[in-house]
């Protein structure tokens, strides 16, 4: 398991922050209870197993919803 | 696709306002109503498609949002040839949008010169001894690192090699600079304002003091009080409402116009970002002047503190006692220099205050090895030296130990109380030899501090204390405070919260967040005076992060503030869409476009209230500044 931030680009309505959620909590590998998207500070913060799902399919699926990151910053649980 | 029409959603908005502009002019000054109805159906297309693909992707993931609202609105709009309405409403919706993004971003502008201070590189000595500039990530616990003057400390570590200043502003709020030498700490973020230090790393990145402090700020932004939790849940269904409603609405009287009036007005956007606003900016300032809120819960209950208490030792007093009066008891054939050394090595085991107060005061003085030291909570030390069993504590410690106090000493610890001390009794194999009081001076300012708190609203201000009841009588006397005990261990302080509570009370319980943790987790308030230190930021709901009281009252104002402003923002959202729904059914202006219009206007408004908190700090400032003049 990892721990991994991504620092998003400034983000401005709540539902986004809703859509981002709903996007990586479908995503296979995701600890569910460790995901936060924190809405103020445009981060979303999660465990991941690195052995079912790659950082980079992650991000992906969040730059699909029109949300560039902008860095992303990984750690050994 | 996709993508690349959400990221050019702001020039989009720009070319729709051309074509409207162009629609209106070919429409009134040319007479053209090919060119009119052309630049309106482009206009129309151009701008509900961002909308539409956001509405897609919410909807994708079950969530009917305003975006939904607005298509649906558009798209009618467009059907029944309502073309001017269509293309309005769009251009006023991602208008909204951008201007709510820039306004946001001045909410969020204090964290964000928080989270800038964070240091970038840093320079590490690599395995010839060089140092090479790195970036921060690349910096390990036990690195050696290299500081120059003007340089940002990189990560918590120890001095190594070097002296100079640093200013930590960023950790503790103290603008004037500390002296570091070897072996002092150092924090990341702090600024090293003149000499060359080397350093070791001890702790890196998120778990430098500095980066706790951005993530719990950053997570006290977005952490969610009652209200906002419900004000989700409302909203999670009341826009699904709108929508159901708007549908009712046109299948009973078959007026897609009032219909689709119906699903723009209803659009709770004003409710969803007027709460997490005030939040923003409370939290924002209150950092910027080193005051940590963890939260918008926290805010709820602070702003309605009735009661605090302060614990006394370092909080109202200066927390650098000194010795003030000893006495001696000694028979002909004790060494008074040997006792007195017993004492400094059983003393020099702990790093309690008074200890501290008591070997500054014995100065330089033979030491011995202490055996079997034996910390008494609430008492004392007890310890071995030279074969002798000593005893050093309070009057409770030498009950416990049996040590006789015949009359005269009686009088002296009745006499030393009075002088406002607190007792450090020593006694050697069970015999009284030392009595020492120890004095501490009241903070300057404190009392003019504490008087702005009761006119902010709290009733009472209670001091629990450790120390003998003379000590905590005449510092409640001298500071007006309305009630005062001493001789408290740190859980009777907590049992005598929790029976204020019990009483009612709002309790607010403002400690160094060390030892009193019991009281800080007890109290619906645990505000920590604290030099960021790791335990006062984990364990408490405010952090004052400088030992400095003068922080409270701005804390409480702002909070007071803030929690006022969410009021008034939740009142001017619910107050909007309730006027423009009514309006739709009893006035004969109500279109579309002025109800977009209010729509967003109310959110501009809501932003605009919430930033008003930022500059919370000026209107103290400037009371401040009036109360020291009045005070020369």
């Amino acid at each position: 398991m990892k721990k991994a931030t991504i620092q998003l680009e400034t983000l401005t309505c709540p539902s986004c922050a809703q859509k981002i959620e709903g996007t990586v909590k479908s995503l296979t590998g995701i600890e569910i209870e460790s995901l936060k998207v924190l809405f103020n500070s445009s981060k979303v913060k999660f465990n991941f197993d690195d052995e079912k799902i790659s950082i980079k399919e992650i991000e992906n699926a969040i730059s699909k919803l029109g949300y560039e990151d902008k860095k992303s910053k990984i750690n050994e649980l | 696709m996709q993508r690349f029409i959400l990221k050019k959603k702001n020039q989009i908005t720009l070319i729709i306002a051309i074509f409207i502009v162009l629609a209106y002019v070919s429409e009134f000054v040319f007479k053209n109503h090919e060119i009119a109805f052309g630049s309106l159906v482009i206009a129309s297309v151009m701008g509900v498609l961002p909308i539409a693909i956001q509405a897609y992707q919410a909807l994708r993931v079950k969530v009917i949002s305003i975006d939904l609202l607005v298509t649906i609105a558009v798209t009618g709009a467009f059907i029944i040839k309502n073309l001017e309405e269509s293309a309005i409403v769009t251009f006023l919706f991602l208008f909204g949008e951008f201007l709510e993004q820039r306004t946001l971003n001045k909410t969020r502008s204090a964290i964000k010169s928080l989270t800038e201070m964070a240091p970038e590189s840093a320079l590490k000595q690599m395995e010839n001894g060089e140092f090479i500039e790195v970036e921060v990530d690349e910096v390990e616990e036990g690195d050696i690192l290299l500081v120059k003057t003007g340089a940002k400390i990189p990560v918590d570590g120890t001095v190594l090699i070097g002296e100079g200043h640093i200013n930590e502003a960023s950790i503790t709020g103290e603008p004037v600079p500390a002296s570091k030498k070897k072996d002092s700490k150092v924090y990341a973020g702090t600024i090293l304002e003149n000499g060359t230090i080397q350093i070791v790393a001890n702790r890196v990145g998120e778990d430098t003091t500095f980066g706790k402090i951005i993530e719990l700020v950053e997570e006290a932004q977005d952490s969610k009080s009652e209200a906002e939790r419900f004000i989700d849940k409302f909203s999670k269904y009341y826009t699904p409402a709108v929508l159901i409603l708007a549908i009712i609405v046109w299948l009973i009287t078959r007026d897609t116009e009032i219909a689709i009036i119906i699903l723009v007005l209803g659009c709770p956007g004003a409710l969803v970002i007027g709460v997490p606003v005030s939040n923003v900016a409370g939290i924002g300032n209150g950092a910027k002047n080193g005051i940590l809120l963890k939260g918008s819960e926290v805010i709820q209950d602070f702003s309605k503190t009735d009661t605090i208490v302060f614990d006394k030792t370092g909080t109202l007093t200066m927390g650098n006692p000194k010795v003030a009066d000893k006495e001696i008891y000694t028979n002909k054939e004790d060494d008074i220099d040997k006792i007195l050394s017993y004492l400094a090595s059983v003393e020099n085991e702990s790093d309690h205050p008074l200890a501290k107060a008591i070997i500054e005061h014995l100065g330089n003085i033979e030491l011995y090895e202490v055996e079997k030291t034996d910390v008494v909570k609430g008492g004392g030390i007890v310890a071995r030296v030279n074969g002798h069993r000593i005893a050093v504590g309070n009057v409770t410690l030498m009950q416990q130990e049996k040590v006789i106090l015949d009359e005269q000493v009686s009088a002296d610890i009745a006499k030393f109380e009075a002088n406002g001390n607190s007792l450090v009794l020593t006694s050697i194999d069970g015999k009284l030899k030392v009595l020492m009081g120890i004095r501490d001076q009241i903070r300057p300012g404190v009392k003019m501090e504490l008087q702005k708190l009761k006119k902010l609203g709290v009733k009472s201000l209670v001091l629990l204390s450790g120390d003998n009841q003379g000590t905590v009588d005449l510092v409640a006397n001298e500071l007006g405070l309305t009630e005062a005990h001493g001789h408290m261990l740190p859980e009777d302080k907590a049992a005598y919260i929790e029976k204020l509570q019990a009483k009612g009370h709002i309790v607010a319980f403002v400690g160094d967040g060390v030892n009193d943790s019991p009281s800080l987790a007890i109290a619906q308030i645990g505000i920590a005076m604290g030099n960021g230190t790791d335990v006062a930021i984990e364990t408490s709901d405010v952090v004052l992060m400088n030992s400095d009281l003068s922080r409270l009252p701005h804390a409480l104002g702002l909070v007071k503030a803030t929690a006022n402003n969410m009021r008034q923002n939740i009142v001017i959202a619910i107050g909007v869409v309730v006027v423009l729904l009514a309006s739709v059914f009893l006035s004969e202006w109500m279109n579309m476009s002025i109800g977009m219009l209010v729509h967003e206007g109310s959110i501009l408004v809501v932003i605009l209230n919430g930033m008003r908190l930022l500059r919370y700090k000026l209107r103290y400032r400037k009371s401040k500044m009036e109360l020291k003049t009045t005070n020369n």
